[in-house]
């Protein structure tokens, strides 16, 4: 299967061309976040407070990576389930977020905020945590480091193996099969 | 009595969870292998081989193969005439699932407690331990780190006696459906029949120590195992839930008398990274 190279922060015009079904390869700077991290950032959006990155065009990938080895720039690092990021998705998007990385299902809300806000909901393989990590080249801790794995990190990524499953027209690939 | 000291039980749970968490094993290799063999979908297809190539740098390299290596669950059988000493069976077991998790580089994903506080325990004590005490002077530790990610998508459900072997197809096939794409298939569906309501729910378990497709002896169970497998791979959800007929690579089935009036059944589905591994002492 053809492979779709993107970078990040994503080109819109570009991001508007992924279509559900794509295999694609991300190059760039991705956020991590999981259940407790959204609460958080969801809670400052809600005090009106800012975010503590810039989340315009950028992609956020539920992950909770293991521990690194020595030598290592990052621990086996594979996708979180993606349904309990639902209630936090949506105020992000409005913020400018365009693109999540996980697995399994979205709720409806979510899908209809990824068509309004022109996003895209990706999902890498399941449980492939070593080989994924393979694509991490670098990982820094950006905020909430007491939460350890669920810290929000930042990653440099070359080539993460990715599939589009929700384009930014609302296609499903999870419905299409 | 034979005396077995705490720390040799403390090094082998540490030893078993290591090889649970970076090798997956040959019969789960093979039934992998076989899968991409005659898997039909090219998404499908893909996934397998992303799944494929991550259990070999797993293996090769001693890292997980999967970021969530899970709840440790534990299952001891314990012979009647040993005695642990210097120290409590329990604490052992912690002791053992402590260094494994923090020496091994595994992810530490317990918290306390549950609802309120939910701070990390940072060393993914403390385990399930199920215990069972059997006839002899030996001890058999099996141990089955769980992810959540297919833990989540598990379910009980009381049955009617008159639901019957239908409704118990029903209320699996029901499981898998919901569940969808977020257990990552291709999984392993355990089911556990009879006992009483947390009875269903450990032979549920208990049947995911089994090699996977490893079939029951009782013929009409082994029969009900085929057939749900076969209606399972039937849904379409396929590997990642991306499409493909490999949805499900074994339907394990475990049962117990139960209660005139009932009829429990749990469904406990686990994901590919499906890890055990035991030792007799």
């Amino acid at each position: 299967m053809e492979n779709k190279k993107i970078n990040l922060p994503i080109d819109e015009k570009i991001l508007l061309n992924l279509k559900a079904g794509d295999n694609v390869l991300i190059t760039g700077y991705i956020y991590t976040g999981r259940d407790a991290a959204h609460k958080r950032l969801v809670s400052l959006l809600e005090e009106g407070k800012a975010l503590p990155f810039n989340v315009q065009n950028q992609f956020i990938y539920y992950v909770g990576p293991a521990p690194a080895k020595p030598g290592y720039a990052c621990g086996p690092a594979g996708p979180t389930t993606s349904y309990r990021m639902d209630p936090y998705t949506v105020p992000l998007l409005e913020k400018g977020l365009k693109g999540m990385i996980g697995k399994g299902t979205r709720s409806q809300e979510v899908i209809d905020g990824i068509k309004k806000h022109k996003a895209v909901y990706l999902a890498a393989v399941g449980g492939a945590a070593a080989l994924i990590s393979k694509s991490i080249k670098s990982k820094e801790v950006i905020c909430y480091e007491d939460l350890g794995t669920e810290a929000v990190h930042k990653f440099y990524v070359e080539d993460f193996p990715a599939i589009v499953v929700i384009d930014s027209k609302g296609n499903n690939l999870y419905e299409l099969n | 009595m034979r005396q077995i000291e705490a720390d040799i039980i403390k090094e082998n749970v540490k030893q078993l969870l290591l090889k649970a968490s970076y090798d997956i094993g040959e019969r789960m290799t093979e039934k992998l292998n076989n899968a991409l063999k005659n898997e039909e979908s090219s998404v499908g297809k893909h996934v397998l081989k992303q799944i494929i190539e991550n259990d070999e740098i797993a293996n090769d390299e001693k890292i997980p193969m999967c970021q969530d290596t899970g709840m440790a669950v534990i299952f001891i059988e314990l012979g009647q005439e040993v005695v642990v000493t210097n120290g409590s069976l329990y604490d052992a077991v912690n002791q053992g699932v402590s260094v494994a998790y923090i020496e091994g580089y595994l992810r530490k994903s317990v918290v306390d407690d549950p609802l309120f506080e939910r701070v990390n325990t940072k060393n993914n004590t403390p385990a399930v331990i199920h215990t069972e005490i059997v006839k002899g002077d030996r001890i058999k530790i099996t141990v089955a780190p769980k992810g959540f990610g297919s833990e989540n998508m598990s379910a009980v459900k009381m049955l009617k006696p008159a639901d019957g072997v239908e409704g118990v197809k029903e209320f699996v096939l029901k499981t898998v459906k919901k569940a969808g794409p977020n257990p990552c298939p291709p999984i392993i569906v355990g089911v556990g029949i009879g006992g009483t309501f947390e009875k269903s729910a450990i032979l549920a378990k208990k049947s995911l120590l089994r090699e996977v497709g490893e079939h029951n002896i009782n013929l009409k169970y082994k029969q009900l195992e085929e057939e749900l497998l076969e209606s399972i791979n039937k849904l379409g959800i396929g590997p990642a839930g991306l499409g493909g007929k490999n949805t499900a690579l074994g339907v394990h089935i475990e049962y117990f008398p139960t209660h005139i009036a009932g009829l429990p059944v749990a469904v406990n589905i686990c994901c590919h990274a499906y890890r055990h591994s035991s030792i007799e002492i």
